[in-house]
């Protein structure tokens, strides 16, 4: 690698958040009990990430590649559905 | 540093989170809860936040602290002109680091020299103990009457921020002796009203500076005593300079930070096989010990300067403008070596101190440009 190769301005190709795998960062896991989810979006909303999909119908799930495990989405939903699990 | 803050009997410290510095603050975070950090700390929303929060702390005539790093530096740098110029004994370590872009968690001096001339005095310290000693020392020397500027102790971040080194701790009572209590001139009192960041005119502006000038330069002769003042405790002395060899060296290399001790590893290989090189580190930056800088280069036959930032444009960098100036005005006419290392946190081996002996070894080093040593090329 030369210092005369490098991209100016150090600009890289768009996308390289998502393909960045972060799933070791965390020490406990969100798991969603279905049961008791109303579908209200608001973890999807609140997500920093975002690692919460949003699928047909308002279901959602957790891009546990990208969960950094901060617990916001336990801390905002409203019914309690969701729970931090230690990681195994 | 953050048992040195403990120690100095700091009423405020309010700083704000930055890698590499971050551990300090949370360090200070961890004895306020704990109750053994009796001082205020106030967090707060930014690094230029923080800065000024210190000021009207400092006003009040308080002991007063803060820590920061690359761009929280770059942040706070309107304000580090105005701690100066009220002439506010503000005491910062700075973990440097590179400044962006690209954005590098690692170290170099950039942060620092971008805000070499902001009238702050400029300490760089080479292992953890020297950190702890030159905090204690900064306060005292800061808030000496003859001079009353802030001071900032430098220290590259994750290299001496993130090592683990033995530190002998000295006892609280001496500490608290050596340092007494801040004694300002004027003190923000709401029974006597007084006028602090007054607006100045071009007919007094310069005037002002003047007196900041003299001050830094009172603080070279200041630092002297409050060395050997601190050393008259606890039995260590580390200089404005550390010279090594340089009474017998054919080539000195001149050296600010932590780097400056692989150097000496380097020139100790050097010398044990017949070469003759020496080291000088400089240890006060600001005010630039420019006797004493110039008093080890007389007999060596060249010099080289490692600057451990870039600055674009100039002749070379900051290290080795200064040198050269030193130099010039004792009229000393030797081949000077500008070599630029370490940028973004780049190591700098034992290896690398003999390969850049070697190159000002090899003849006149007049005329040629600075050397990026390292950059892949």
């Amino acid at each position: 690698m030369s210092w005369k190769q490098l991209e100016e301005g150090a600009v890289v190709k768009g996308g390289t958040s998502a393909s960045y795998i972060v799933s070791g960062w965390r020490v406990k896991r969100p798991i969603i009990n279905e049961s008791k989810c109303t579908n209200c979006l608001i973890c999807w909303i609140y997500c920093p990430e975002p690692a919460i999909v949003r699928h047909e119908g308002g279901k959602v799930t957790i891009d546990y590649d990208h969960c950094k495990g901060c617990g916001i989405c336990e801390t905002e939903c409203p019914p309690k559905a969701i729970t931090m699990v230690r990681e195994p | 540093m953050a048992e040195a803050v403990r120690q100095c009997d700091v009423d405020v410290v309010a700083a704000y989170p930055i890698t590499p510095q971050t551990i300090i603050v949370e360090k200070l975070a961890e004895y306020v809860a704990d109750g053994r950090f009796k001082g205020e700390f106030v967090p707060v929303e930014s690094e230029h936040s923080a800065l000024s929060a210190c000021v009207g702390a400092s006003a009040t005539g308080a002991r007063v602290f803060t820590a920061t790093s690359s761009q929280g530096l770059a942040y706070m740098h309107e304000m580090l002109y105005n701690v100066s110029g009220m002439r506010f004994p503000i005491v910062m370590a700075v973990a440097n680091r590179a400044l962006s872009a690209p954005l590098v968690l690692n170290a170099d001096h950039s942060d620092m020299m971008a805000s070499r001339d902001s009238g702050w005095i400029q300490v760089y310290a080479e292992n953890v103990e020297e950190i702890y000693d030159r905090t204690i020392q900064l306060f005292r020397l800061s808030e000496d009457p003859r001079v009353m500027l802030p001071s900032a102790i430098n220290f590259e971040g994750f290299i001496l921020s993130h090592d683990k080194e033995r530190v002998r701790l000295l006892e609280d009572e001496p500490i608290l002796k050596f340092l007494g209590r801040p004694r300002p001139k004027h003190k923000i009192d709401p029974d006597a009203p007084l006028t602090f960041g007054a607006i100045a005119t071009p007919d007094t502006y310069y005037e002002f500076r003047m007196q900041q000038t003299e001050a830094m330069n009172n603080a070279l002769h200041v630092f002297e005593e409050v060395e050997m003042e601190f050393e008259s405790f606890s039995g260590r002395k580390y200089g404005a300079v550390d010279a090594y060899n340089t009474d017998r060296a054919d080539v000195i290399m001149v050296i600010n930070g932590s780097a400056a001790g692989t150097m000496r590893a380097a020139a100790r290989a050097l010398n044990a096989a017949g070469e003759k090189a020496g080291v000088l580190a400089i240890k006060l930056y600001r005010p630039f010990p420019m006797e004493q800088v110039v008093s080890h280069l007389f007999q060596t036959k060249a010099v080289i300067t490692m600057d451990r930032s870039i600055s674009p444009g100039a002749p070379s960098g900051p290290i080795s403008e200064d040198v050269k100036s030193a130099m010039h005005l004792a009229g000393l006419t030797k081949p000077v070596l500008s070599v630029v290392y370490g940028i973004g946190g780049r190591d700098l081996s034992v290896e690398d101190g003999k390969n850049i002996f070697g190159m000002a070894k090899e003849g006149n080093s007049f005329g040629t440009p600075t050397v990026m040593y390292g950059v892949k090329a």
